[in-house]
Order: C-alpha cells, then sequence, then structure tokens
C-alpha cells in the first residue's frame, strides 16, 4: 500500500466516493422503488425518500408472487435458485478436483489426451452446444427438474484446471511421505489434498455460485412449469405484461431479493475468498 | 533392528539414462551408513529406492532378510526425513507425527504415550499444537525427525535433512542425530553432499561417484587410504593435492618405489615449510600465491615451478597445478616468497595414471 499524503489522499478518496455512488445508485433506487405504491412509480412521481409499504410489498413479493404473469411466488423461485446454483457450484468443484486429482497424481493410457479433451470444452459453453445438451436433457426427461437445471452446468473444464494448477504446486514430497506413511490414494486426496485445496474451494464457490445464480438462458429453455421457474426468469416475466401495468414495486423488490444470496456469499466468505487468490503458502 | 543389504542395485530411467550402474552395500543391523558424492552421482536415488519410492530395475534391495523390491513404502518398514522435512502443512505438529500411526491402525493412548515421549526427547512438547508454519527451520527439522522415530521402524532414511539449515544449526544437528541414532541404535541411511557431515556421522561410508561407488568403508579408513583419485580428492577440505608422478621434479625424488603410479596425491596438512628433503619423500619449490587465515589454520596456495604437469582430479574442483598447504597458527610466508615444502614418504598417496587404482608402495 502507498501511503498517500493530505491532498492526494483527499483526491483519491473523492474519486472513489463518486465511484461508489454511481455504482450505488441504481441499487439504491431499486430499494426505494420496492417501498413505493406502483401507482407513483408509473406515474413517474416517484420519490427518492422510502415509501411506507416495506413490509406490505416484500410479503407479497415473498409469499403471494405477482397478480399476473408470474404464476408464483418469488419464494419458490429464490428456493429453486438457490438449489440450482449450490448444486453447479458444489457440483462442479467435486467433479473438477476429482477429475485433477486423477490428471496429475495418476498414470493412466491416454491421461494426455483426456487433459486436452477437458481443455477443448472451455471452447464449448452450453450457448454453444445448446441444441445436443437440450435434447440429452429432454431423452433423460430432466426437463423440469433440479437434475436438468444443475447436471449439464457441472462439468467444468476451468475449475478442473485450476486445481490441476494448484496440485502441481504441491510438493511431491508431501505424497511421499504420505506413502511411507501409509496412506493409499484415497488417505492421501482426503487428508492432505482436500485441506490444502480449501481456499481454493471456498475461492470457487463464490464465483460458481454466482454464476449458477445468475444462469438465464438454461433455466428459460428446460423450464416450463411455474414451480421450477428460478428468480433471474422471474424478474424478466413481471418486467413484459401484456395487457396489465408492470408492478414495478413487486419487480424492484424481487430484484433487489435477487441480490441478496450472491452478496451474503461473498460477505460470509470474503476472507477464505481472498485468500484463495493470492495465497501462496503451501 | 535389521539389516539392509543392496546387491548389484540398478536403476535405468525410460529415457535410457543409467542412474545407477549396479551398487553393492551393507549396512549392519544399528549401523549409521551415510551415502556421499557430488550432485547427480545417484545417492538421493539409490536412497529413494530403498525407502521404495523409486522402482528398481536390477537387482535386489534386502532390508531385514526380505527383499522388499515389490513392497509398497508403507510396508517396508522404514521412516524417510526429506530435505524439505515434507511436513502436512495444515496439520498441527502432534497429528504431523501421529498420522503414520493412526493409518497404521493404532490406538489412540498408545500413539499419544509414543508422540509425547518423541517430543520429550527432541524438545517439542510446549509446541505439539502449532502448525508446521509457525516453527522454525530447526524446529521442522525435528518434527519430521519425530514423525520418523514414532513409527519405531527397522530403518531410517534420511535425505540431505540438513541442507535447508543455517551452518551453525547443521552442525548442532548433526550431533543430535548422532546421539539420537546411537540411543536409539536404528540402522540409519543418510544421504549428503557434504563431506564433512558425512565424515563425522558415518560409521560406513559410501562414496558414489556417476552411479557407482567408489569406495565403502570406515569414514578414517577412507581419509587415511583412498581407492581413487576421486575419492582423494572428495573427501577432505581442502582437497588432496594430487600431481603428475611422471614429472621429472617427482619422479626422481620418488625413485624406483613410484613403480608404475601415474598420479601422487599429497594432503594439505601432511606438507610442512622446511628446507629440508626427507628421503623418499617429495619436496616442491612453490611460489606463494594467496593466505587463507581461518584462525586455528592458514591455508597457502602455491604455484609450482612447471605449471604443466599438474593433474586436475575432479574438473573445477582446483586450478590444476596449485597446491594447498595447511600449517596450524597464522604465521605464513608472505605472498610472492619462493618457499620448499616437503611430504614425508608415508604420507604419499600413489594412484594408477587414471586414477581408477590405489597403488600400495
Amino acid at each position: 500500500m502507498v501511503e498517500e499524503e493530505g491532498f492526494r489522499r483527499y483526491v483519491a478518496h473523492i474519486i472513489l466516493w463518486i465511484g461508489i455512488a454511481i455504482v450505488a445508485f441504481p441499487v439504491y433506487i431499486a430499494i426505494i422503488a420496492s417501498t413505493q405504491e406502483n401507482a407513483l412509480i408509473a406515474n413517474g412521481q416517484m420519490s427518492l425518500l422510502p415509501g411506507g409499504h416495506f413490509f406490505e410489498v416484500y410479503y407479497q413479493t415473498i409469499f403471494v408472487g405477482t397478480t399476473g404473469s408470474t404464476r408464483e411466488p418469488v419464494g419458490t423461485m429464490m428456493l429453486n435458485s438457490l438449489v440450482m446454483a449450490l448444486m453447479i457450484a458444489v457440483g462442479k468443484i467435486a467433479i473438477s478436483i476429482i477429475s485433477a486429482y486423477a490428471i496429475v497424481y495418476f498414470r493412466f493410457p491416454f491421461r494426455m489426451p483426456i487433459f486436452w479433451l477437458i481443455f477443448i470444452t472451455l471452447m464449448l459453453p452450453v450457448e454453444v452446444r445448446i441444441y445436443p445438451t437440450y435434447k440429452i436433457v429432454a431423452d433423460l426427461h430432466m426437463l423440469d427438474s433440479y437434475a436438468g437445471l444443475a447436471l449439464p452446468l457441472i462439468a467444468s473444464a476451468t475449475a478442473t484446471l485450476l486445481f490441476r494448477q494448484f496440485f502441481m504446486t504441491v510438493p511431491d514430497e508431501l505424497l511421499e511421505a504420505s506413502r511411507i506413511d501409509g496412506a493409499g490414494p484415497f488417505r492421501f486426496f482426503w487428508d492432505t489434498l482436500l485441506p490444502l485445496s480449501r481456499t481454493n474451494m471456498a475461492a470457487l464457490f463464490v464465483i460458481l455460485f454466482i454464476l449458477g445464480w445468475n444462469q438465464y438462458l438454461w433455466p428459460l429453455l428446460i423450464t416450463t412449469r411455474d414451480d421450477m421457474q428460478t428468480i433471474q426468469i422471474g424478474i424478466r416475466k413481471m418486467i413484459t405484461t401484456s395487457d396489465a401495468l408492470t408492478e414495478w414495486p413487486l419487480v424492484m423488490a424481487t430484484a433487489v431479493l435477487a441480490m441478496l444470496p450472491p452478496v451474503f456469499v461473498v460477505v460470509v466468505m470474503q476472507k477464505l475468498f481472498v485468500r484463495g487468490l493470492v495465497e501462496t503458502e503451501k | 533392528m535389521a539389516n539392509v543389504t543392496l546387491r548389484n542395485v540398478r536403476k535405468t530411467y525410460p529415457g535410457g539414462f543409467e542412474a545407477i550402474k549396479g551398487v553393492d552395500v551393507d549396512v549392519g543391523d544399528g549401523q549409521f551408513c551415510v551415502l556421499v558424492g557430488p550432485s547427480g552421482c545417484g545417492k538421493s536415488t539409490l536412497l529413494r529406492m530403498v525407502a521404495g519410492l523409486e522402482t528398481v530395475t536390477g537387482g535386489e534391495i534386502d532390508i531385514g532378510g526380505k527383499i522388499v523390491n515389490q513392497v509398497e513404502p508403507a510396508d517396508r518398514d522404514i521412516a524417510m526425513v526429506f530435505q524439505n522435512y515434507a511436513l502436512y502443512p495444515h496439520m498441527s505438529v502432534y497429528n504431523n507425527m501421529a498420522y503414520g500411526l493412526r493409518n497404521r491402525g493404532m490406538k489412540e493412548d498408545e500413539i499419544k504415550s509414543r508422540v509425547e515421549e518423541a517430543a520429550r526427547v527432541l524438545e517439542l512438547s510446549p509446541m505439539l499444537e502449532r502448525k508446521p508454519r509457525q516453527l522454525s527451520g530447526g524446529q521442522r527439522q525435528r518434527v519430521a525427525m519425530g514423525r520418523a522415530i514414532v513409527r519405531q521402524p527397522k530403518v531410517f532414511l534420511f535425505d540431505e535433512p540438513l541442507s535447508n539449515l543455517d551452518a551453525k544449526l547443521r552442525i548442532a544437528m548433526r550431533v543430535e542425530i548422532r546421539k539420537l541414532q546411537r540411543r536409539l541404535n536404528t540402522t540409519s541411511i543418510y544421504v549428503t553432499h557434504d563431506q564433512l557431515e558425512a565424515m563425522t556421522l558415518a560409521d560406513i561410508l559410501v562414496v558414489m561417484n556417476g552411479g557407482q561407488v567408489e569406495q565403502v568403508g570406515n569414514p578414517l579408513a577412507i581419509y587415511e587410504k583412498p581407492a581413487t583419485t576421486f575419492v582423494a580428492s572428495f573427501i577432505g577440505a581442502p582437497p588432496m593435492n594430487l600431481m603428475s608422478a611422471r614429472a621429472d621434479e617427482i619422479k626422481s625424488q620418488l625413485g624406483g618405489s613410484a613403480g608404475e603410479a601415474g598420479i601422487v596425491g599429497i594432503r594439505p596438512e601432511d606438507f610442512v615449510i622446511t628446507a629440508d628433503s626427507p628421503a623418499g619423500g617429495v619436496t616442491l619449490p612453490l611460489t606463494v600465491e594467496a593466505i587463507e587465515r581461518v584462525g586455528a589454520e592458514t591455508f597457502v596456495y602455491g604455484a609450482r615451478a612447471h605449471d604443466e604437469q599438474r593433474v586436475a582430479a575432479t574438473p573445477g574442483e582446483l586450478p590444476p597445478g596449485e597446491i594447498i598447504v595447511r600449517i596450524p597458527g597464522t604465521a605464513a610466508p608472505a605472498i610472492g616468497e619462493k618457499i620448499r615444502v616437503a611430504a614425508v614418504r608415508e604420507k604419499l598417496h600413489l594412484f594408477s595414471g587414471d586414477g581408477r587404482k590405489r597403488i600400495e608402495a
């Protein structure tokens, strides 16, 4: 950290505060709008101070839902999104740490071709392979299910590569000491490699949870039932109402609610997250 | 308690590189064997083969009467101390030592008593709950030792365990390792490239070079009668002075006793600065080029008159032709001064012309 004296330091702080204001203002508007009456917002007379309908609006959003387009309370959507995001984050970490372990520590035929295959999938995100993936999920009767939502997104080259790079920095002597200490491949993985990967897993979890939470295209395709829709889809549906007035307080409340879990995850895991990204100590 | 016997052990890597070219070593029960040699001589590879971390291409490794070529490291009843200690960073000192015992299904109270006993011996008792990163280098080293001790194995293997410590600590730990090994009376194999460590620790010294054993034996015996010029220059610091015995200057002094000797070696401490010429010995006129005073003794570097007749035993070891003389105290000739140094007949080491054979006169 560079120490700055007096004036320059104030300038830096002012610039930072301006930045924060620009980023935070829309969020503030969303929160304010979610406490006002819809009629006021629709008329363009929204005040910049909180209105008096906070509990009413949020109660309706979470437990009742909009009167028109979504037909489900946001509580259900949040649950769906949460289950999907958790499945994706946990699933990706589990799959990729295991495959990285195999690639780094085991000599088996076609090890490098398999590694390259995994690597190549980086070039094939869901959006590119959307038709075949949809076909497979449909054939497996996984449409409108949590499995269908999460499974196709679990395979991850990025996380595999990240764990591979990390495993390659773990000194060979640790493996050798484990072998002499009578730890087989499973024990070495469980007792040594997993605890050492803790911060990496935390950092990945934060990134992957947010990635999963923000999924839009895939859930839009494979969920048709109202009770399976995720919150991102819900917000979109709430805004486009064909013949009724958009219920802006509810939309804004949903947007605020959609922000909360990622914020919560980041705040709770911040320490581990940062350590996972910068840690060099082995 | 066990013997370790290596019979014609070989290691060839898949690329065709021969790391170990047939090694025979016999380490008796409770003995401390040191493998010493320059970098890349295969000493670590050999140790790792005994540990079971490297496969054996040929020959037999026998621990306690059982051939272990195909036995997993964990089942060889050995414990190893690594150069970088290889402590589990996420485990406390206690768990680092207990881990191997738990994997063997030992009862927790037995583990506790063993770990506490080892911690007491190694003065680690106040640190059992700490993580390795909270320890100093010397303490980590002791934890690594503790992890080996608690296992009560048949054989201890040490892979340059002191090379990451500073000089002072290295000497202290060297003495500690030796004391500990004497008390536990466990057969040990120790790899180092430091000839001083090798000399002070070993019951049996194995000098290796290029994947082969140059000489095996008691360290003092090796010092006194090196079998090859490699051993002669590797064991002892500063190294033995090696000169061509064919040079007229030396040949005339050696007379008939030189026989077929091609190289004559004289240790720096066996020279005396004198005007006399001992009969049958070697006297050399030198021009003093450099002086090193280290307190109790002084090293005099001198150039001989006939530059072209020098022999470099191992490249880079010494500028060819420079003669090192070790004299007690600090009184030394001045730089540029011409002196005469002499060594008596009994202190000469004679070798064949290729340096591979010692000749007893």
